[in-house]
């Protein structure tokens, strides 16, 4: 077992874990953060993705010790966060879901790409998006909603 | 029925009821249950395709942790077996577990319980299994000759069903062109982002079963775990969560809704299993996998005169509840025609049963491969023909003066136009624009073409076909559960599953527009058999159509109470009372429904002495009559860009236009259909779930699997034509699958159309890089 002091959502919290513990088993499972959802848990479809230390990571693929020390935000932890706050009603206006079991890997995602690329258009959006896979919507919708927030955070 | 037409009713853009939870991932999928002392499965799968004499030894010391078929059988399981009235067609069994035979790899072979899934695999890991290997059958062709090696060893060959169709056949002797072309759609995997998941465990107080499950039909799993576990229905329930994704593959039984819950109540502990996503690609979700070989007949002039093809489909090892394994190849037999007039038809179809997973519904069901080889078929026909072959289509699509059009197979198209539908495709994507830029041609040397789909979708499955098929599963009437709150809100049962299709917010606007509440004031309950009414599911693009219907019918029900109660408040006669605007409005005043809703719950007093005792919660039900299906249909267009070099196709334009009849909400409408083209995009150019010559699986992760992504269709325009049905509440017609039917068609036809000057035409799915260098190298360039 390995000692793990992590922040999630601005909650201190230490715990032993299992060297091969994911990161996303360690937020599931031990501390019931269940809006992190496991698509393919092996780095490929995104619906893992949460903020480590401000970066987008795939969970599934991090193991939970890597985390000792650092900050992590997961999709419950943006409820004050104004990008996602507008994300959030740009994905529920544009019908940028479906399913709903990629869209907290995506909003995380798309609030990197807001706050990272200001100026980006559809192109860019559409290829920083490659990381995330969604199987219902065909993607029209998620991007007309970041391309939304990207227009009227410019305004 | 609302004057004023609330904002809330059929035909609006209403954003939907269910987004908020998912948005701040309060979503809750089976995978978000969990339960004090609940156990997590891990299943051991075969490493092999076909073997015989299994020889499984359980780790020393947890022999308790671990179940094998032996197990099952000595608790009296009983496996899935489906039947069919197709005569000739043979049944098997489907093992939840493999018992004498394996006959797929990842066929399900132990499951290994631990307190959590690390420890479940660790246990997989010493559980061993012994075999003798079998030569495994792969090929659906060389499966059906009388020599190859048996799935089934009591069966006389590896043919599940052949069904032949012959109308009229010799009249295509005597016609004066026909094209002959051989096509194959490989084998995919569904890939809903969720894969399945079951929880189970016996509740005490409740004093039954209580399975957790991503499912699209929980009544029909219901009716399984019955069957198989030898319960009650009073001692079973099942809850259908929020389900991520399911596009047909949920509207079928895997084994571990079965054995889970045998086990959880073994161990006396919930137990919980979550397909991985290699479980998913390898051992469960496969799809498609047709083989045709079709000859068009026309005269000189391109009138059709006939079709014949051969047919075959890879059902792969077993038969799926409730669909069974034939499904794909008697709708391919039995529905090439397409939205065509033929005067002769002859097609004989083939189910095959190979070393390989069984063929799952999805999304189109049978279609994607029917419309590929029909309209791959005209394509070459029009080449042969000079002719334009959209021009071709359009003379030869049944037109809107046959209307209602009895199809040569004994079908019958309800309603639509499907020349101007063609037409307006032809438009938007600009034809003559797209054929003078091919002329002038690129400056990176890349080949442009355009490619046309069109397809007709029988959606929401009438009763008389499943019957006659004799399905496990047949829909009737649809039914739907209203109750009228103390405060006037409205709360509806329904029995199909919501999994992303947003009916929480178009069933609940179907009641809006017979009352005039408003959206907020209609929630919509679904996903748990304890308190819905039965039925069969979501599946065939039905549950729009179906539990619509059924709550438009149980509101008329409804209403006339409601008013009988307001027009005693309103001291005036029934019959000069109606609902509006959320009242009932009579000749010098009106009554809101809240009034009426608190006067029936908190002041029975002050209703009349001869109310109608059955108070304001009604279940009803709907079915279309006559008993037949609405048909949807499109045609798609695509613009391509072609690079000869690389093989690299890249989708420049791509257009549907398209008639679902009514629209109870055009951005979910439109959201269906652009999620479904995406899926079929992914048919044309990048998934294959591929198998080597030993039946093993090479596409095992989302690094194998190449899914269409957020860069592979960046431009889509949408027109709809809209077209009453005749046969259901409000006109509509099914949509949810029609998205994904002609993609990989109308990509094709773009493709043969970009290099038809190499005198070569693609024939397969997908069109990957490497396929389509392989077929330009095989061909004399053009000079």
């Amino acid at each position: 077992m390995s000692k793990l002091s992590v922040k999630i959502n601005g909650e201190d919290v230490s715990a032993e874990v299992e060297p091969r513990l994911s990161l996303a088993d360690f937020i599931r499972d031990h501390r019931r953060l269940t809006g992190t959802h496991l698509g393919c848990e092996h780095g490929v479809c995104g619906a893992c993705t949460i903020l480590m230390n401000g970066e987008p990571i795939r969970s599934c693929i991090t193991f939970a010790v890597i985390a000792n020390g650092t900050e992590i935000t997961t999709i419950e932890g943006f409820d004050d966060d104004e990008p996602m706050e507008q994300l959030r009603k740009a994905f529920h206006e544009h019908h940028a879901l479906q399913c709903g079991y990629c869209t907290p890997g995506m909003l995380v995602a798309a609030r990197d790409i807001v706050m990272r690329l200001p100026e980006a258009d559809e192109e860019r959006v559409r290829l920083e998006l490659a990381g995330n896979l969604c199987r219902c919507t065909g993607y029209v919708g998620i991007v007309n909603a970041i391309l939304a927030v990207l227009n009227n955070r410019l305004a | 029925m609302s004057e004023e037409s609330p904002k809330s009713g059929i035909g609006a853009r209403v954003l939907r009821k269910e987004d908020a939870r998912f948005l701040h991932g309060h979503g809750r999928y089976v995978a978000d249950i969990s339960r004090p002392r609940m156990l997590e499965a891990a299943v051991l799968r075969s490493p092999i395709a076909h073997a015989s004499n299994l020889n499984i030894q359980k780790p020393v010391g947890h022999e308790g942790q671990v179940f094998t078929a032996q197990d099952l059988a000595a608790g009296g399981v009983r496996p899935i077996h489906v039947v069919s009235k197709y005569p000739g067609h043979r049944a098997s069994d489907y093992p939840h577990l493999a018992d004498e035979k394996i006959r797929f790899v990842g066929e399900a072979v132990a499951v290994c319980l631990a307190d959590t899934r690390a420890e479940a695999e660790d246990l997989v890991a010493q559980t061993t299994l012994e075999f003798e290997p079998l030569s495994p059958v792969v090929d659906m062709l060389s499966a059906s000759d009388c020599e190859a090696e048996r799935v089934h060893e009591n069966w006389e060959d590896n043919i599940i069903l052949e069904t032949k169709i012959s109308e009229n056949a010799e009249a295509m002797i005597e016609a004066a062109i026909s094209v002959k072309r051989t096509f194959r759609m490989n084998r995919q995997a569904v890939n809903p982002l969720e894969g399945a998941a079951v929880m189970a465990e016996w509740d005490a107080r409740e004093d039954r079963l209580i399975v957790y499950s991503a499912s699209q039909i929980p009544h029909i799993l219901r009716n399984a775990l019955c069957e198989c576990l030898g319960l009650a229905q009073h001692k079973v329930r099942v809850i259908a969560p929020d389900v991520g994704g399911g596009f047909g593959y949920k509207c079928v039984l895997v084994p571990e809704e079965i054995f889970i819950p045998w086990v959880a109540m073994q161990v006396k502990r919930p137990v919980r299993w979550i397909q991985d996503r290699r479980e998913h690609l390898v051992a469960a979700a496969n799809a498609r996998e047709h083989h045709y070989e079709v000859t068009l007949h026309s005269d000189l002039e391109g009138n059709f005169i006939g079709v014949e093809a051969d047919i075959t489909v890879d059902s792969g090892a077993y038969s799926v509840y409730p669909h069974s394994n034939i499904l794909e190849s008697t709708m391919a037999g039995r529905t090439l025609h397409g939205p065509y007039m033929f005067a002769s038809y002859k097609v004989r179809a083939r189910a095959v049963a190979t070393n390989k997973p069984p063929i799952v519904p999805y999304r189109g069901v049978a279609r994607p491969g029917i419309c590929f080889a029909m309209e791959l078929a005209v394509d070459a026909l029009a080449r042969k023909l000079y002719r334009e072959p959209s021009e071709l289509r359009a003379q030869n699509l049944v037109p809107s003066e046959k209307m209602p059009y009895k199809t040569i197979t004994g079908g019958e198209f309800d309603s639509g136009d499907y020349r101007e539908a063609l037409h307006r495709a032809v438009s938007l994507i600009d034809l003559q624009a797209q054929r003078t830029r091919q002329r002038v041609g690129e400056s990176d040397g890349r080949l442009i073409g355009v490619g046309f789909g069109s397809y007709i979708e029988m959606t929401a499955l009438q009763t008389s076909a499943a019957a006659g098929a004799g399905l496990a599963a047949i829909p009737g009437y649809e039914q739907s559960h209203l109750r009228l709150m103390p405060d006037g809100s409205l709360e509806i049962g329904v029995g199909i599953q919501n999994h992303g299709q947003g009916m929480e917010t178009t069933l609940a606007q179907v009641a809006c527009e017979k009352f005039g509440l408003q959206i907020e004031n209609v929630v919509v309950r679904h996903g748990d058999t304890a308190t819905s009414p039965y039925s069969t599911g979501t599946y065939a693009s039905r549950s729009m159509v179906m539990a619509g219907g059924a709550i438009a019918r149980t509101c008329d029900v409804l209403g006339a109470r409601i008013k009988r109660i307001g027009a005693h408040l309103l001291q005036c006669d029934l019959t000069d009372t109606t609902i509006n605007n959320a009242s009932v409005v009579g000749p010098t005043g009106d009554v809101t429904i809240a009034e009426i809703a608190r006067v029936w719950h908190r002041n029975p007093e002050e209703l009349p002495e001869d109310v109608d005792p059955a108070g304001v919660e009604v279940t009803s039900g709907f079915r279309p009559s006559p008993d037949n299906s609405p048909f949807s249909y499109a045609t798609h267009a695509a613009v391509v860009a072609v690079d000869p070099e690389l093989g690299e196709v890249e989708i420049l334009d791509y257009v549907i236009s398209e008639d679902c009849g009514t629209i109870v909400n055009p951005m979910i409408v439109d959201g269906q259909i652009i999620g479904g083209a995406l899926q079929g995009v992914g048919t044309a150019l990048c998934e294959e779930a591929q198998y080597d010559a030993e039946g093993q699986p090479l596409s095992s992760t989302f690094a194998d699997y190449i899914m269409p992504g957020s860069t592979d269709l960046p431009k889509i325009r949408l027109d709809h034509l809209v077209t009453p049905s005749p046969l259901t509440e409000f006109g509509g017609k099914g949509r949810g699958e029609g998205g994904a039917i002609p993609p990989p068609a109308a990509i094709a036809n773009a493709i043969n159309d970009a290099i038809k000057v190499y005198g070569v035409e693609v024939d397969e799915t997908p069109i990957t890089p490497r396929r389509l260098r392989k077929k330009l190298s095989s061909s004399n360039p053009p000079r």
